[in-house]
């Protein structure tokens, strides 16, 4: 779940137009951007879709962290074409979002400045390979979780692009159990770095899909427009039947000694991360916050010469093709 | 098939594979670092053509070879001193524009060699070549529009074109330089002679870099070494370390 803990802005919107709002909805009608909207809609929107995008930019990071380092040529030309797709993601994302009336310039300046979010997980460290099997096993299934309903959501240009970015999630994810099987059968060391890292990453991984539901307050808007499709703890207890199985066929053993199959509900019953953390995390005490902040903030500031060069050059053909005209 | 010193052709399968494995990785290092995004894509596109044309170069190069090497052991267990690429692509990527510059002046190269290799009389290398010519060829436009659009941008942006221009010209001879390898190769038919690529790379180059603004340095100078393995720059070990890092610390592991 790329986007966490989005606050549904309140609306004050003429009530039949918010009737009739709402009906268009209910009987499963895309919104398009051209389309009357509600403006706490709209604004709920562009924070959702502008982290959801944040989310894939900045989650270049932990994995581009092993691409220099990727053990062959193959595994180090998937993770290139891994990070590429998310690059990929964060511009439809984007795209997405400013068919709501904010530039993608915008929202840059504001994850930059901390005024938006991006999801707590990539603020976490890849230590070893075996993170790039972690990640595309547990962060890219648990994004997929979330994301496969949002193909469903009611905002058109959102949920087209969650149908395309779901296709590559889930080969993203295949290539990261493919990792970790590697891990598992290998040497003793690639077995040890293989729990080390599913270790790390398992509660960091549950705590993607936001607070529990008791906790989230601006639940039930979103969910009757279509913007969040399942409760936090559906998709939570989701992802760990889903996932339990997976770690006991690599001889894996999650890291939660309460971990129990629960007939009755047909599912596990699990430890819950520690929430006190993910806060920290989210306020900006997570492991790397500060670096993935100051790099995100470098490729920007180092970067402006070359967007001022490029546009300047852009701005001079132009003139030049028109005095020629 | 003009009947060829095996030793020769390895040692020049190899070069054609180490450049493209050594600019590959520098690209690489860029992957969410770039100006904008569009830029991020870019690169990352660029560096996986070039993994995957290592991928062929350096595995046609193990069956040369013939000793059981294969791609991922000739890129991750030789030493510097084995290495074959000029010294061109090993050279750091500094900012974006010296990165774009390195990338354009060897794009050139790279499209007049390998379009000469479309016509090899090696059929694998021929067909190598036909696979990677469509990829530089895309890879050339864009290097080339990048370097016009910075060389004749901002006052800021051309200056610093023209300083990444006047630090890597220096390394664009050693691309045209034949010794005995080469000259082997272009005997055989297989590679063309590599002086007859010059005029093709003096117009293109010479075309983008007026447009762009910029002025080529003076002087004949060039830097020479790393083709031969005689000489490689101080880079090229840092790159390796971190390159084969993980094969050299846990030996014989399937990854």
């Amino acid at each position: 779940m790329y986007a966490q803990m989005i606050k549904s802005e309140a609306t004050q919107d003429d009530p039949e137009k918010l009737a009739a709002f709402q009906a268009r909805i209910d009987a499963g009608e895309k919104i398009e951007p051209k389309d009357w909207m509600p403006v706490g809609y709209r604004k709920t929107l562009i924070r959702q879709i502008g982290q959801h995008a944040h989310s894939e930019i900045v989650g270049q990071l932990p994995e581009g962290n092993w691409i220099t380092r990727a053990p062959t040529l193959e595994r180090k030309a998937i993770l290139l074409a891994k990070v590429q797709d998310e690059a990929g993601h964060g511009l439809y994302l984007y795209c997405a979002a400013e068919t709501l009336g904010v530039s993608r310039d915008e929202m840059t300046e504001m994850l930059l400045d901390g005024r938006m979010k991006y999801s707590s997980i990539f603020n976490y460290p890849t230590l070893t390979w075996a993170d790039m099997g972690a990640v595309g096993w547990l962060v890219d299934g648990a994004a997929i979780m979330n994301q496969v309903p949002l193909q469903r959501t009611s905002f058109g240009p959102y949920s087209r692009a969650m149908i395309r970015v779901c296709k590559e999630e889930s080969f993203h994810q295949r290539q990261g159990y493919d990792i970790m099987m590697k891990m598992a059968q290998g040497t003793p060391e690639q077995k040890a770095m293989a729990q080390n890292a599913l270790n790390r990453f398992w509660y960091p991984s549950l705590m993607m899909f936001g607070p529990s539901d008791k906790d989230s307050v601006h639940s039930a808007q979103s969910m009757a427009w279509k913007i969040k499709m399942n409760t936090n703890d559906e998709l939570r207890q989701k992802f760990v039947d889903q996932t339990v199985p997976q770690a006991e066929y690599l001889g894996l053993t999650v890291p939660d000694d309460t971990l129990t199959w629960n007939e009755e509900k047909g599912g596990y019953d699990f430890a819950e991360p520690d929430w006190d953390e993910f806060f920290e995390v989210i306020q900006g005490n997570g492991p790397c916050n500060t670096e993935r902040l100051a790099a995100r903030n470098k490729a920007w500031d180092d970067g402006k010469w070359v967007r001022d060069g490029l546009l300047a050059h852009a701005e001079k053909r132009s003139i030049r093709k028109v005095a020629a005209e | 098939m003009a009947s060829v010193d095996q030793t020769q052709l390895f040692e020049f399968l190899c070069r054609m594979g180490d450049n493209t494995l050594v600019l590959g990785h520098r690209v690489s290092e860029w992957c969410g670092h770039a100006p904008v995004l569009e830029e991020d894509i870019a690169l990352a596109n660029t560096a996986l053509d070039l993994i995957g044309q290592t991928q062929m170069w350096l595995g046609y190069a193990g069956d040369v070879e013939g000793k059981g090497r294969t791609a991922d052991d000739l890129a991750m267990l030789r030493d510097v001193w084995d290495f074959r690429n000029v010294l061109l692509v090993e050279q750091p990527n500094g900012d974006f524009g010296q990165t774009m510059m390195r990338q354009f002046l060897f794009d050139a190269w790279h499209l007049a060699m390998l379009k000469a290799l479309t016509a090899s009389s090696n059929e694998q290398i021929a067909a190598i070549a036909a696979k990677s010519v469509k990829e530089v060829q895309y890879h050339v436009e864009r290097s080339g529009d990048t370097v016009i659009g910075l060389g004749d941008g901002t006052s800021e942006s051309h200056k610093r074109m023209q300083d990444a221009l006047n630090l890597l010209w220096p390394y664009v001879g050693e691309m045209f330089v034949a010794d005995a390898v080469d000259d082997a190769m272009a005997q055989a038919g297989i590679a063309p002679d590599l002086a007859s690529l010059r005029a093709e790379f003096d117009a293109h180059v010479g075309g983008v870099l007026a447009e762009a603004t910029l002025t080529i340095p003076d002087g004949k100078f060039t830097h020479k070494g790393g083709k031969s393995g005689f000489q490689h720059s101080e880079h090229l070990g840092h790159l390796l370390t971190q390159m084969q890092w993980l094969q050299r610390a846990y030996p014989g592991a399937t990854w």
